[in-house]
């Protein structure tokens, strides 16, 4: 047998379906699909992404997100038509963005409604709830978010490291006790995560499936890190062999990504002129973080980490909180929210997974029971701390 | 001195008050401005930032410019101003006039505003429909082809057979001949009369329908408008409010008069969903006849006045000096829809 027609047949084989599809969509567009239904409306889907409010009127930056280009006619604003400057201009291609600026005494307090006019006539509309001047990026705003983002994420994680010598003087039981109490923590936090991510997909725009983007982000980053883990060191045993601080930094990734959600939710408060909200959720988020030291210094309980090592945990775990509120207050994205909020559950429940087990070999080891009263307590505890905490900057 | 922006004290405003003659000024010029300063609390640095910023803004001020390109619903509305349909005059061998109107309902896209196209039901291709116009004793006859995909018809208000009151749907591609005496005299309308009726008058079947008195009226100039509204989204609720059928057509083409010519407006009201409209006119008073029907009615003097949906009546004016008078509805919300407009007297 000659092998070079033969490797030019598989090569052959490897394009015809290709090609054979080429043609099948040629066909299908020249000669149509033999459904002759007229679509009974125009399909225009504009997006409004975020109002910006300044001292001389409104920002408006709108997607189309439909499939075919939309021309924006008019501009109502609280029912009256009102002068508009586009940029780039009225029309909008598919996936592109546009700046609306309106001229607009908008009252401080006051709902305000903007509404878009298509020229076929089709109706987008965006709300104001209460109206506030939108925070301006400067260098002052900049270090006071990061500074919110600090006392969110740093520090709250930083104390609860510094229980650690405290959590030392346990035996493997009291370890046991603590690494499910974890557990219980990180599975509130999972939960959480994925609720909180699926909200914001849904306010996404459809085409981008923000809700699917939340899914896609979780599964495919709990199998990235198994995928890490596996080809590292072949034995997953107990946390000696598996070195407690590999597993510590996991936490605190998979909790940074999550801070950084928190993070995302206060800037995007004070964006939206909630103030107050913003205290609030700052003082519940610093309370409920405290919680998550616990849980990263947990896995090094037999380990002799320096203080260093606490050090760049603590900002693993809570600088993202910074990244977060400066991304919430500037540039607000509920796509992409949902997409890191999808990856981050997905690190959480990675770390459940590999926590889980070394409770399991470290019981077995030991002949202890794997879920012995005292380590459901340690995951319900877990739960009920992180609820009870929540009850603060859930509404 | 008194900056909108400059948050004002309680003691300032008392020095103010304080000082003799401008205590009076002080009540009536500082009451509104600590009004403003509620809503703004800028600092004083960032005052040139923002002074700078109106300047560059100034081109576009607050509000709505319609601006004056011309478009295809515009050149409608200004047309529908000033044209009258007396249809084909014939005289039957008893001696009376009788006048021969072509009708046709079909589904017409039409711009309603700028920029903006609303799929309606029109007749003869307008909405508002052609005003049609007779002389009191008048043989109307009207031949109505429905070249829709709907059942639809023209009821028209007056005095009439009631085989000749448009209730009885003519179906798609049929055509019926309305025929009657003309009567009375005074300002009519006329509309679709084929359930569901929100939808068939909305969507546009309806206009003007002027009987002249058998002794004229006054000379005057005159114009004809249908005040209505136009629901985009289908949600019961207009967006668009206009006067033959384009939103702000007399704030682009402002109406010109003269001062001193007596002017006659035949108004009517076939706005849907919103049980009222209204008209007023700014710096001028006006007489008003509901429907104009009676010979012997005084009017009503004023510079207001509503219909109610189906309502319609002759405004006369006579502007006193050259100028521009604003004419709008009297609900702010429909005038800064689309319903207000400009007369402008030379």
């Amino acid at each position: 047998m000659n092998p070079k027609p033969n490797k030019r047949m598989v090569w052959l084989w490897g394009i015809a379906p290709l090609l054979l599809l080429a043609v099948v969509i040629l066909l299908i567009s020249n000669v149509g699909t033999g459904v002759k239904d007229q679509q009974a409306a125009p399909i225009e889907v504009l997006n409004i992404e975020r109002i910006v409010l300044q001292d001389d009127g409104f920002q408006v930056t709108v997607l189309n997100s439909g499939p075919k280009e939309v021309e924006i006619a008019q501009v109502v604003v609280d029912d009256a038509f009102w002068n508009a400057e586009f940029d780039p201009g009225p029309t909008l291609q598919r996936f592109e963005l546009a700046t609306i600026y309106i001229p607009y005494p908008w009252v401080e307090g006051d709902p305000h409604e903007i509404r878009l006019i298509t020229t076929n006539g089709l109706l987008f509309s965006g709300e104001v709830a209460a109206a506030m001047k939108t925070p301006e990026a400067d260098a002052n705003r900049f270090l006071q978010y990061a500074l919110i983002g600090f006392y969110v994420g740093v520090i709250p994680v930083g104390l609860g490291l510094l229980w650690f010598p405290f959590m030392r003087r346990y035996t493997t039981k009291g370890i046991q006790t603590i690494l499910a109490f974890t557990v219980g923590l990180l599975f509130f936090l999972a939960v959480d995560t994925i609720q909180e991510g699926l909200e914001l997909g849904a306010e996404a725009p459809g085409v981008f499936q923000g809700t699917g983007l939340v899914w896609f982000g979780a599964i495919l980053s709990f199998l990235f890190l198994m995928a890490m883990d596996q080809s590292g060191k072949r034995t997953s045993g107990s946390l000696a062999e598996i070195g407690g601080k590999r597993v510590s930094y996991k936490i605190a990734g998979g909790i940074g990504l999550h801070n950084f959600g928190e993070g995302l939710a206060i800037g995007a408060a004070f964006a939206a002129g909630e103030a107050s909200l913003g205290t609030f959720l700052i003082i519940g988020f610093t309370l409920h973080n405290v919680t998550e030291g616990v849980g990263i210094a947990a896995p090094l309980l037999k380990d002799r980490p320096t203080w260093k090592t606490f050090l760049s945990l603590a900002c693993v775990a809570g600088a993202p909180a910074i990244l977060g509120t400066w991304t919430g207050g500037f540039v607000f994205n509920d796509t992409l929210a949902a997409l890191f909020f999808g990856i981050g559950a997905g690190a959480i429940v990675q770390v459940i997974f590999v926590i889980s087990k070394m409770i399991v070999r470290d019981a077995r080891r030991f002949e202890l029971p794997a879920v012995s009263w005292l380590n459901l307590g340690g995951v319900t505890l877990g739960i009920v701390l992180m609820y009870a905490t929540a009850l603060l900057v859930n509404f | 001195m008194l900056d909108p922006k400059q948050k004002i004290s309680r003691r300032h405003i008392l020095k103010v008050g304080a000082a003799g003659f401008l205590g009076v000024l002080g009540s009536t010029l500082v009451n509104p401005v600590s009004a403003f300063t509620k809503s703004s609390q800028s600092e004083p640095s960032h005052d040139m930032h923002d002074k700078l910023k109106n300047m560059r803004q100034h081109s576009m001020t607050h509000g709505y410019d319609p601006g004056t390109d011309s478009s295809e619903g515009l050149e409608s509305a200004v047309k529908a101003l000033t044209q009258f349909d007396y249809g084909k005059a014939s005289m039957r061998a008893d001696g009376r006039t009788v006048r021969d109107y072509d009708m046709i309902a079909a589904d017409w896209e039409l711009e309603i505003a700028k920029g903006i196209r609303f799929p309606g039901w029109a007749f003869n291709g307008t909405i508002p429909g052609p005003t049609l116009r007779c002389t009191e004793g008048d043989i109307v006859r009207v031949t109505f082809r429905n070249g829709s995909a709907h059942p639809h018809s023209i009821h028209f208000h007056g005095i009439h057979p009631t085989d000749m009151d448009g209730l009885e749907p003519v179906a798609p591609g049929e055509t019926f001949i309305y025929e009657f005496e003309a009567k009375p005299a005074g300002m009519q309308v006329y509309h679709c009369h084929v359930q569901p009726f929100t939808r068939h008058i909305h969507k546009g079947l309806y206009g003007n329908f002027i009987i002249d008195p058998k002794i004229p009226r006054k000379p005057a100039k005159e114009f004809s408008m249908v005040m209505n509204g136009f629901d985009l989204d289908l949600d019961g609720e207009n967006e668009i409010y206009t006067v033959n059928g384009f939103a702000f057509a007399y704030m682009s083409r402002p109406i010109k008069v003269k001062a001193g010519e007596l002017i006659r407006v035949y108004i009517s009201n076939m706005t849907e969903f919103d049980l009222l409209n209204s008209f007023h006119l700014h710096a001028n008073f006006f007489n008003y006849y509901a429907t104009g029907a009676d010979p012997q009615a005084r009017p009503y003097f004023t510079d207001t006045i509503m219909q109610c949906q189906g309502e319609r009546g002759i405004v006369e004016m006579v502007f006193p000096a050259p100028g521009r008078y604003m004419f709008h509805a009297h609900q702010s919300e429909f005038t800064e829809l689309g319903w207000m407009g400009f007369f402008v007297a030379e």
